[in-house]
Order: C-alpha cells, then structure tokens, then sequence
C-alpha cells in the first residue's frame, strides 16, 4: 500500500495518490466514488430539467461542494466527541425548531425557513442527522434489545422533533425523521411482535390523524389513491410524471429532449419529480442505472455500520444508510405512482435545499464512524 | 428488585447483523417493485404514454383553405378574397394596459365607451395570446397607427382574409353573402373540416355551392408548452413536425353577365323590384335583380348588431329576395299563356272580331269586370288582344275556358312550383285550381270556386302568384316555343389544383308538349305587337331587333265598383306593380327576362324600359348594332386573380 509512487503507469500513480488522499482524509473510496457518480449523473440531469440553466447547475454544484466540505470535515471528528455533543445537538435542534414555529420565514405555504441573513437555514435539515444521533447515543450504554423503558422515551425523543416539523407543515420531512429514528430502534433489534403490535397503532394513529391533516395533505392522499379523478389538479403531478417515464421508454428521448420535461408538462421537473426527467430522457437504461447506484451506495454503506465497533456507531451508520435508500425509494415510488406525493427530494440529484448538505455531512459522520473504529476503546 | 440486563456487545453485533441484511433484503425487494413498475410504465405500455407525450406536446393548428373566387361569365371577379386588417394586442408584451388604451383612444382607434370592456377582455385572455383590439381598419386607420407604431408595444396591426365583393351590392342577390358560422350552420357542417374556417356562406350561391368554395383546410402541428403557448423548441432540440397544406376551393363561373347585371340594377335603381333575365336555350341566369340590396361585406367583416337592426328594420326590405321569394299577381302577363291555352283547346278562332267597351259581364250577374283605365278596345282579335292588353277579351277566353282548364295548361309554364334555380330558396307561387282552393280554404262557403274567380284568373289576378323568376322561366319557355331549362347561375367551376374545369351540364326539365307551332307563333307575333304597336311600342321604337313582350299591372290595392283608379290620389305603396317581360330576338331568343318594378304603376310605363336597357345591354354590340350570334361568348374562365 506503501509502494513508490514513481512506479507504475501514469493511470496507476493517479488512482494510488487518489488512494493515498482518501486514506488520510479518513474517507471510504467505494463509497465517495458512488456519491461523486450520482452527483456527477445528477448534474447533467439537471441542466436539461431546468431548461438548460447554467446558473442553476452552478449553485447545486456550490451545495455540493459545501456538503463535500461538511462530509470531509465530519470524516475527521472522533465519533467520541460526536456522541457525547449529540445531546446539545438535538437540544439546540429542538429550540430552533421551536424558533421556527415562532418567527420562522413562510416559504411555500409552509413555516420551515430560519433566515440567518445570508442564507436560509431548515432547522429541520439538522433534525435528520440529530434525531438517529439521538436514538443511538440513547441506546448506547443500555442493553438491547431496549426495553420496554427505553423505547417510552424514545419514542418521546422522536415525536418532540417530528411534532414541530409536522405543524410547519411540512409532512414529508416529518416523516423521513421519525424514520430515520425508528430505523435506529429497529436495528439495534426492536422485537418482531412490537413491531407488528406498532404498525397496528400506526394504522390507529392515521385513521386518527386524517382528521388533523391540513386539506391539501388529505388531497395528497387521496389524489394517490385514484390520480384520474382530479387530473387537472393534485392528480396532475402523478399523470403527468408517469407519461414522462413511460414515453420515454427503455432508451429515453435523448438529453434535453424530453418534452414532458422541457415544455414544461412535468411539475417541479428539477426538484421532486427529476426521476421522471431521468425516465423520460435515458429511459429504463437510465433510471437502471441510477438506482444501481443508489443500491451500490446505500449497500456500501450498511456494509460500512457493520464494521463498526460500538453501539453508537453501528446505529447510527445503519440509520444513514438506510434512510439515504428510504428516501430513494419513497421518491421513485412517488414519481412512479407506487407512493403517494410527498415532498421528498431524489438525493443527490434533486435541486434545491440544505437536504444536499445535510445528506453529505450524514456520510461524512457515517465515515467517521468507519474509518475510526479501531481508535474506539472502551 | 428485577435483574440487571449487563451489554453483550457480541450478541449486540449479531442482532444487528442479522436486522441489516433484513433491512438490505427489504431494499433489494423494493429495489425489485421499482423496477417491475418501471418495466410496466416504459415497456409494456410505452406506446401508450408516448401517444399520449405526443398529444400534450403538439397541437393542431388549423390553416384556411383559400375560398373560390366568384367570376362572371366573362372572368370578371364577383367575389374574391381580401385582407382585413386589425390592431391585435399581446397582453404580456403591454407595459401599461391602461395608459395604451387612453392613447388608442387619443388617436381614435378605439372608442372611449369601449375602454372598459376592452380592459375585460385583455385581462381574461391568455398573457401570450394576440386579442383583437379594433377590427375593421381602414386604410387610413392603418396609416394613422403605422406612423406611432413604435409608441405602442406589443400592439400590432394583423391581417386576415375576409371575403371581398368588388362591387359591392351588385347582384348580392344572387350572390349571397359570408358570414360568422352560427350555430344552424354548425349543424349541417363537418366540424372538424370547418376548424379554422370563420366564414361560411348564407344565401345565394355562397350557400348552395359552399362545398365547392369552401376548399380543404390544412393544418400545421406546433410546439406548445404546459401553459398552451407555442414554442420554437423543445429543450434544445427542433422537433419535427408536419404540415398539411390547405387546397384552395373551386373558383364558381356564373352565368351572370355583370354588364347585363349592372345595366338591370342602374335602370331600377331608387325603386323596389326585381329584373331576371335567362338565356332562353340553356337556363343560363343571366341577371338576377332584387333591389334595394345591401353590402354583403358587412357580414364578412362582423356586421354590428345596429347595422343589422337597420337593415331588418328598413320599410324597402332590402334583405328580402324579391326575385326569388317575392310573389306577387302577374297581371296580364298570363295573357300569352292564356291565349295559347285557347287556341290549344280550339276554344277561340283567333282571326275572330269581338268587340271590346270596356267591360264585361257573366251572364246573370251584375259584377262589372273592368277594363284597365276604362280604355275601349273596339273590335279585337287575339292577336290585337294581346298586343294591346285587351282584359275583356280575355275575361272571356278565361270564362269559355273554365279554371280547370286555364290551371292544367299553365302548369307546365312554371306556375305554382319552382322554376329549380341551383341556388335554391325560390318560393313556389300560386297556381290556383279548384282542388287548390278546397285546400286552402276551411269555411265550406270559401272552398267553392267561383266563376267570377275565373274571370280573374284570366287576365293574372286574383289568387295566382308569381315570382320574378317564374315570370322569366314562362317568358323562356315561350320563347323557345315550349323548351323547359332548369335556371342555373353557376355554370362552370374549376378546381385551383388542377386547373380543370368541369362544365355544369344545363339541367332540362322536360317541354311543354300538345301545343301547335302555329300557335306559338300567334303568340309569339302577339308578343312582338306588344313592342312593335301594343301597350309597350314606345319601348320597342327604333330596337334595331324584334322582340316579343307582354306589360303586366298586378292590383294592390282593389278599386272599387264605381271608381276610377287614379294613381296620383292613392298612396305610393298602394299603387299597382309593374310588370314587362320579353324576350329577343323574337324568332331566335337568346335573352328572356321578367322585369317586376314594386308599385311602379302600368307595365308599360315602369318596367317596359328596364327592360329594353337590359335588352341591349345583352344583345347589342359597341356599335349599337345587334351581335351576330357567333360572338356571343359562352361562359368562360379567365385567368384567375387571387
């Protein structure tokens, strides 16, 4: 591993520093070349699903560099340190939101933004990492499977956090946090029948929450269930990204050739729906070949949590991991008219929002995680 | 106190392990759903979402058809195509509505009553679609925006084909008339083949051969967006998309000759009539009159609702066709007919003498039938009897007769039915019969046909009625001694593509059969003493060609027992209607006409002289001498002018 650099061919000297960089950044090489591949892929979609903006490819291109940053800088934190400031993570998590709800920038119909001056803060991005965090510094020194003790309080941990982002409103979010935490308590080995008896409470839960929900949420619902009876409405969306993918077909249309996409037909073409722009314009080859590395990524990376050493660390990483899949699987099922339409970005790929950041500095921490396992003592 | 469960952290690793690969099966399986949903949305149907890519992406933008040009029967253009022109308005590209419209008004280009609901409009179209601010521009309009272009963004002056009728109201009659397509229409149209069209004939030739004129349309597919605007491009690809060029429809050749046409119109013109002259020998409508007409370019254009209330509102009528649809008694003008009937019958020795005093009893009654302004007659025979319109020597023809008689003769001659013009629209008129009044009448008492009725008939009044082109087709088929044409105004049309002309084949609708060619010819010479020393020899003077006609009054207004019609004491629209027709040369007719001047009084002082002005028009040369026969032109196609 050590070899002379001066040896080898030209291609062979590139890919040793290259190997050599990635060591001393502590940074895992499948992995950030998965990330590099999706985000590289992500780009060139996004030029053509924004009709060709360059300023637009621009400033994702700066989020991803920000988050590069995050993830380089997280990679290098001892996992300790990252353990023992979680709780003053979420605690501060909590206030802002908190904030938020208070003070907080109306954008979209929806109270989610903190304007910090120079540029706009969801605290509810922080609450993705803080809330799995959270989970596993909770479960860290205690036995597991948790007890019936553990899971009351975690349970409240999760749904302080979930409560506050879910009356922004801002469902979809909500969601993908509470999932993030109960990924956490599934696997530090959350038993079967819990489960089972959880989901029955859930399905309780919802028939009791439709009659909270906000009516362009029940709308959501409903649309999902039967796009065809409000075409021209929520049911557009659906109707048209499922024309968008299908006309497109095993081959696509060609990049910046998709008239769903390029006319205008396809909503929010460049931020939740861009795996229709994908379907339509690379067709089933091109959305293969995403989803293969979107699986190659979340798969390293659930290959990464087990090689942890400590409980924090393996939930932790094992939370990333699979909700960076959950979030691709509940975006293509909604694109794809499997899921209903909630406002989930496609990672790494979507325009818009701090969730880039937020994404990257979660694999930087899961990173960090890895590459400093065997400097955990305990 | 309960146990104390200690950390395994191995234990802890192999729950974990197993809970990942769960979670990663979970994953491939989702993975696994994607994929078959994928495969089902852009394998197995794919087709379906691309027909359906393909109708959100291109719209079908209908192109007109050019409509066929009307021409006379020398290629003189009656009906063409020109553009109209309109101020058209882009609301997006508008700084400030409000204020360009206060500025429109300073230059009167709109009206300041119409500001608000201008406002309206703009307001409710689409940001990128051109709103037609002010339709109608006239060439000063135009020029008087042309010079402040540049002050008015996003307003732009836009052409449009409308039809144009370059003589205006002439022979509109004949010619109908375009107009916006209404609902009626809508019903008997091909809808998809009338998308783009904006115009569609009423009346007239521009009706009955609107098939012919109105041409295929095309269409062009363009590029539209989500919002519906069009686009050059679709990201950063030129699609391709196709266009189907419009064909042109058939240019229509009328039979009209619009020299005979205009003389006909100049000669009636400030009264109320009709004038239609045929070519004896084919049915050729040479002119077709009824005036007061209007300007068709009007409904082209967008008639306003008070244009149109004018027009309906007119005492004079001038929508009304008066040659098709207007019947009226045609007097003595029947007196031919009768005659023939007579001399068929062998119910009168036409060398015969019967005296003539001016009025004429039936056998007990004390009914007094007279004779036009009294006049005496004296001794006449029925060559005299028609030339000099003698009504007791046909109230007694007519009473010897009898109505049974007198209605099965004349019917062959046109009488009670269409004459069949391909325009269409005629009405029928009355042939009264004894069977046609126990029809018409409900009260027993009225169902009976009297012998004073028949008297009446006998000289054209009473209950028989005519139109104008009736009395022409009669004074046709007398002419050509019994040949019958149907009236036809279109006589060629020609298909722009091709250039190929397809002749319209004159339509005979049968003869008048079982009449001797001598009485024809007493007829025929009786006419010709019409012109020559009868009621109208003042018109007949100096014709350097011999013509048969017949002066006809029909009664307006019933005169009284004991009075005397006196035209100045009764009011103008009461007075009787004039009637001539003729036709010429005598022994071989090439033109038959029927002239109707409303309330115009005696035959042969109103509509004799329109007549024979239409007469030379037709027949005579520049020199004034008569055309030989050989240069006569049968209709023709000139090169077309679009």
């Amino acid at each position: 591993m050590y070899e002379d650099l001066a040896s080898g061919s030209r291609a062979r000297r590139t890919l040793t520093g290259a190997a050599h960089l990635l060591f001393a950044l502590q940074l895992d090489g499948p992995l950030v070349a998965g990330l590099a591949l999706i985000a590289a892929f992500g780009l060139v979609v996004l030029y053509s699903a924004s009709g060709q903006s360059v300023a637009t490819v621009v400033r994702t291109a700066l989020r991803l560099l920000l988050g590069t940053v995050a993830l380089v800088l997280l990679a290098r934190v001892n996992p300790n340190f990252l353990r023992r400031a979680t709780p003053w993570l979420y605690v501060a998590g909590c206030v802002l939101l908190l904030i938020v709800a208070a003070i907080g920038h109306v954008g979209m119909g929806a109270q989610r933004w903190l304007n910090l001056g120079l540029f706009r803060f969801q605290p509810s991005e922080l609450m993705k990492l803080a809330v799995p965090m959270t989970c596993a510094w909770y479960l860290h020194d205690r036995p597991l499977p948790p007890s019936w003790r553990s899971l009351a309080m975690l349970t409240v941990l999760i749904l302080m956090p979930v409560g506050l982002v879910a009356i922004q409103p801002d469902l979809g979010t909500a969601a993908l946090i509470a999932v993030a935490g109960i990924l956490v308590i599934v696997l530090a080995g959350l038993r079967v029948r819990v489960m089972v008896a959880l989901v029955v409470l859930g399905a309780l839960a919802a028939w009791f929450g439709w009659s909270f929900m906000h009516d362009y949420q029940k709308k959501r619902v409903l649309t999902f269930l039967d796009p065809q009876t409000d075409p021209l409405g929520a049911g557009y969306h659906i109707i048209q990204s499922q024309i968008a993918i299908g006309s497109g077909g095993v081959f696509g249309k060609g990049w910046m050739n998709g008239s769903q996409a390029q006319l205008e037909f396809l909503p929010e073409r460049s931020t939740d729906f861009i795996f229709a722009v994908v379907g339509e314009e690379f067709g089933l080859l091109g959305l293969l070949l995403l989803l293969l590395l979107y699986l190659f990524v979340a798969g390293r990376a659930l290959y990464l949590a087990t090689q942890t050493q400590d409980t924090f660390a393996r939930l932790l990483a094992g939370s990333l991991a699979l909700t960076f899949f959950v979030y691709v699987i509940i975006n293509a099922g909604m694109v794809t008219g499997l899921l209903p339409v909630v406002g989930v970005p496609l990672p790494l790929v979507s325009y818009g929002g701090s969730s880039v950041v937020t994404l990257l500095a979660g694999f930087g921490i899961l990173m960090a995680l890895y590459s400093r396992r065997k400097l955990i003592g305990s | 106190m309960p146990a104390v469960r200690i950390k395994d952290q191995w234990r802890e690793q192999r729950l974990f392990d197993q809970r990942s690969l769960v979670c990663a099966a979970i994953m491939g399986l989702g993975v696994l759903g994607l994929i078959v949903r994928l495969f089902v949305l852009q394998v197995a149907r794919h087709e379906y979402y691309s027909d359906l890519s393909q109708g959100n992406r291109v719209r079908n933008e209908p192109i007109p058809a050019a409509r066929g040009l009307i021409l006379d029967r020398n290629g003189e253009v009656i009906a063409g195509n020109q553009p109209a022109y309109q101020l058209e308005m882009v609301p997006e590209e508008v700084p400030d509505l409000e204020d360009t419209l206060a500025r429109l008004v300073q230059l009167e280009l709109v009206r300041s009553e119409d500001v608000g609901e201008l406002e309206r409009t703009v307001e409710s179209s689409r940001s990128f679609d051109s709103v037609p601010i002010r339709l109608r521009m006239s060439d000063e309009d135009v020029a008087r925006f042309a010079v402040r272009r540049f002050e008015f963004q996003g307003l732009d002056i836009k052409t449009r084909q409308t039809r144009w009728y370059p003589n205006g109201e002439l022979a509109v009659h004949a010619l109908g008339y375009v107009g916006a397509i209404s609902e009626q229409d809508l019903k008997h149209i091909d809808r998809a083949a009338y998308a783009g069209t904006a115009l569609i004939g009423k009346l007239g030739v521009e009706s009955a051969f609107e098939r012919e004129l109105h041409g295929t349309n095309g269409y062009r597919e363009v590029l539209v967006n989500a919002l519906g605007r069009s686009v050059e491009r679709q990201g950063a690809f030129v699609p391709n998309l196709r266009t189907r060029s419009p064909a042109a429809g058939d240019d229509l050749l009328l039979a009209i000759d619009l020299k005979v046409q205009r003389t006909a119109e100049a000669a009636l013109a400030g009264h109320r009539g009709a004038v239609v002259a045929l070519d004896p020998n084919n049915g050729d409508v040479l002119a077709l009159v009824s005036l007061p007409g209007f300007d068709p370019t009007l409904f082209g254009r967008g008639i306003t609702a008070t244009e149109f209330g004018a027009l309906q509102a007119d005492i004079d009528r001038p929508l009304f066709n008066r040659a098709l649809r207007g019947t009226y008694p045609p007097g003595s003008t029947v007196k031919p007919v009768i005659a023939l009937a007579a001399l068929t019958y062998h119910v009168v020795d036409p060398q015969a003498h019967r005296y003539c005093a001016g009025a004429f009893h039936l056998p007990h009654s004390a009914h007094v039938f007279r004779e036009y302004h009294n006049e005496h007659h004296g001794s006449v025979d029925l060559d005299d009897a028609i030339a000099r319109s003698c009504d007791v020597y046909f109230y007694g023809l007519a009473d010897v007769l009898g109505v049974d008689r007198i209605s099965a003769f004349m019917a062959p001659f046109g009488f009670g039915k269409a004459a069949g013009i391909d325009i269409g629209g005629e009405k029928p008129g009355i042939l009264p019969s004894r069977e046609w009044k126990a029809k018409m009448f409900s009260r027993p008492a009225d169902q009976v046909w009297f012998p004073g009725e028949t008297v009446n008939f006998g000289i054209g009044q009473g209950y028989l009625n005519v139109t104008p082109l009736q009395l022409a087709h009669y004074a046709s088929i007398i002419a050509t001694r019994g040949k019958i044409w149907k009236p036809r105004l279109v006589a060629a049309y020609r298909d722009p593509r091709t250039g190929q002309i397809h002749q319209v084949p004159p339509q005979s609708d049968g003869q008048v059969t079982g009449v001797a060619p001598e009485d024809w010819q007493r007829v025929v010479h009786g006419m010709i003493g019409v012109t020559t020393r009868g009621t109208a020899a003042a018109i007949g003077y100096r014709a350097p060609y011999t013509f048969g006609g017949k002066t006809g009054t029909a009664q307006v207004f019933t005169v009284g027992q004991n009075e005397k019609y006196n035209a100045s004491k009764i009011s103008e629209r009461l007075r009787d209607h004039s009637w001539f027709i003729a036709f010429a040369p005598a022994d071989e007719p090439r033109i038959a006409l029927a002239v109707l001047q409303e309330n115009g009084g005696a035959g042969a002082s109103a509509a004799a002289p329109i007549a024979r002005k239409v007469l030379d028009a037709y027949l005579l040369g520049a020199d004034g001498k008569l055309k030989p026969p050989q240069l006569m032109k049968p209709p023709q196609l000139m090169e077309p002018r679009r």
